[in-house]
């Protein structure tokens, strides 16, 4: 039984400090889907979509209502579309614009997996496939990219990353009247996850069933709200309490999950422990850091703080919920946090900070604005560090970068709602065209051999 | 299917009477009343059992919102299961 302070607890987080679901994401596998041609395929996969995921929104929508707990988004995964176009990969957009109709009138805002998984070496239909992903995200509104380039097992295709690069430019250059939006939606990963129910980098593996609903909680408000009334308690007491909210929020994403996969006959895949954060204030990942003691995030002190909060949020939401998967940490988004974005306009932070910081938390370099005129081996550079501390680490790490069209250092962008705003950030100027050049495998490192 | 039924807002006459009467109205019963002060906030606790009522959850969710608008108060609906998940091990 719950006493009346609980009771009012649960409806001052929502009401007070932002508790959401941040996402109920159906996973749709399309390997049903593949014809003799790309555009009987592309009518397959529209059929599929519009016919599994019919019910998510309306029925997203009565279990926020019953329950009285948001429900932000309501998203659509699928199977990797590189796969499902093998036999024609040049035709690869017909899917992706037909997934985005689907998403369009399925009233999601986003649909994930307009992907590849070249972890260790790119089949030329997939060269292919890579190449049509400017153009795709250029002239579709909500489906999203992601590209593994690397794993603990299988080491880093560096022909992969080098090509990366590259299609960062592009895509930056095609939606360069949005400040380069299109690259908002795209996401290279390191150990890429099959059941992430998070954009842009959701997408649904192939080892997983035929649907499957996996929820993303959220909560970096009540977790700040938490640490206020412990303002001077050590950081063993900080850890606990930080334990004790991520328990409660993520028990509230585990019966969404359960009550949704039910009504929708699908399976239940997975709660997502992350803290999200959005551009409003108050639904912070930085101002926890910043509650924890330090002046600014982005400060000496700031990986440390990270460390901890990443780690107390999984050993409280595993507790909660029969079942953990996903990205699982706190997000560290540049743009879409309005302490990032304000320790970032003040110079505060910088991204070798950023990077520092994804060592220990649970995705990352995550929309940050570089200048335009950032050349394409410095993204793949950027792109490699990345990949290599995820190898390496046995965790998965991910860019989400935008080279901002254009823009310089102290110019901004501004994508609008969810996507926040972010100043652009100075990159290092030292070139690594020879190493990237050179392409091939970073191998796997020595711990890979475990069988 | 019992459900929490929370008013919260600055303290006024009539408060509990108008909520009952809505209750009545639509077959719901009353099985638990709790208030509180909090600050100068007023919050009234039910615990309540809508098997009898013929009106849909979804639908009985958004009348006592509007409800609540009417009496310049918050007034919500939730099915128990939320606080039961969130506040029992």
């Amino acid at each position: 039984m719950f006493s009346k302070f609980d009771v009012i607890e649960t409806i001052d987080m929502v009401e007070k400090e932002h508790l959401d679901i941040r996402t109920v994401t159906m996973g749709i596998s399309l390997l049903s889907c593949i014809r003799g041609s790309a555009e009987e395929t592309a009518q397959a996969v529209y059929d599929r979509v519009m016919k599994k995921a019919e019910r998510l929104v309306p029925t997203a929508e009565e279990l926020s209502l019953e329950y009285g707990i948001p429900i932000v988004n309501k998203r659509v995964s699928v199977t990797p579309v590189s796969l499902i176009t093998a036999a024609f990969p040049e035709k690869s957009a017909l899917v992706g614009k037909a997934l985005d109709r689907a998403a369009r009138e399925l009233g999601i805002d986003f649909l994930g997996g307009y992907s590849a998984l070249v972890h260790k070496g790119t089949a030329d239909y997939e060269e292919v496939f890579l190449k049509t992903i400017p153009e795709v995200l250029a002239t579709t509104e909500r489906l999203c990219s992601s590209v593994n380039v690397g794993s603990s097992r299988s080491g880093i295709n560096m022909d992969a990353v080098r090509t990366m690069g590259q299609i960062f430019l592009d895509t930056a250059y095609l939606t360069k009247d949005n400040d380069s939006l299109g690259c908002a939606k795209l996401v290279v990963f390191c150990n890429a996850v099959e059941d992430n129910p998070f954009m842009a980098g959701a997408f649904h593996g192939t080892g997983e069933a035929d649907t499957v609903i996996n929820v993303g909680i959220s909560g970096p408000g009540v977790v700040q709200h938490a640490l206020k009334f412990v303002p001077d308690a050590d950081l063993t007491d900080a850890a606990e309490t930080i334990k004790r909210t991520a328990f409660k929020i993520t028990r509230a994403g585990q019966l969404i999950a359960r009550e949704a996969s039910k009504r929708l006959q699908a399976r239940f895949g997975i709660v997502d422990l992350s803290l999200a954060p959005t551009p409003a204030r108050g639904d912070s990942v930085a101002h926890i850091l910043e509650e924890l003691g330090l002046e600014v995030v982005g400060g000496h002190g700031t990986t440390a703080a990270l460390a901890m909060l990443n780690d107390a949020v999984k050993k409280g939401g595993v507790m909660a919920s029969s079942r953990v998967g996903g990205l699982s940490g706190a997000f560290i988004p540049v743009s879409e946090d309005i302490g990032m974005i304000e320790s970032a306009q003040a110079g505060k932070i910088s991204l070798d900070k950023l990077e520092a910081m994804t060592c220990v938390c649970s995705v990352g370099l995550d929309m940050i604005a570089i200048p335009g005129d950032t050349p394409a081996s410095t993204i793949s550079a950027i792109i490699a560090d990345e990949a290599a501390i995820g190898m390496i680490n046995n965790k998965t790490t991910a860019v989400r970068i935008i080279p901002a069209y254009g823009k310089k250092v102290g110019d901004e962008v501004s994508f609008g709602g969810l996507l926040g705003r972010a100043p652009v950030m100075p990159v290092h100027t030292g070139s690594a065209e020879k190493f990237i050049s050179r392409g091939g495998l970073i191998p796997a490192p020595i711990h890979s051999f475990k069988n | 299917m019992r459900a929490v039924v929370t008013v919260t807002g600055t303290d006024r006459r009539g408060i509990i009477a108008k909520v009952s009467g809505f209750l009545y109205e639509h077959n719901i019963n009353i099985e638990d009343i709790s208030q509180t002060i909090l600050g100068e906030q007023f919050a009234m606790i039910m615990m309540v059992d809508t098997s009898e009522s013929k009106e849909n959850f979804v639908s009985l969710a958004s009348q006592l919102e509007e409800l609540g608008k009417e009496i310049g108060m918050s007034v919500r609906i939730q099915h128990e299961d939320i606080f039961n998940a969130m506040h029992n091990i």
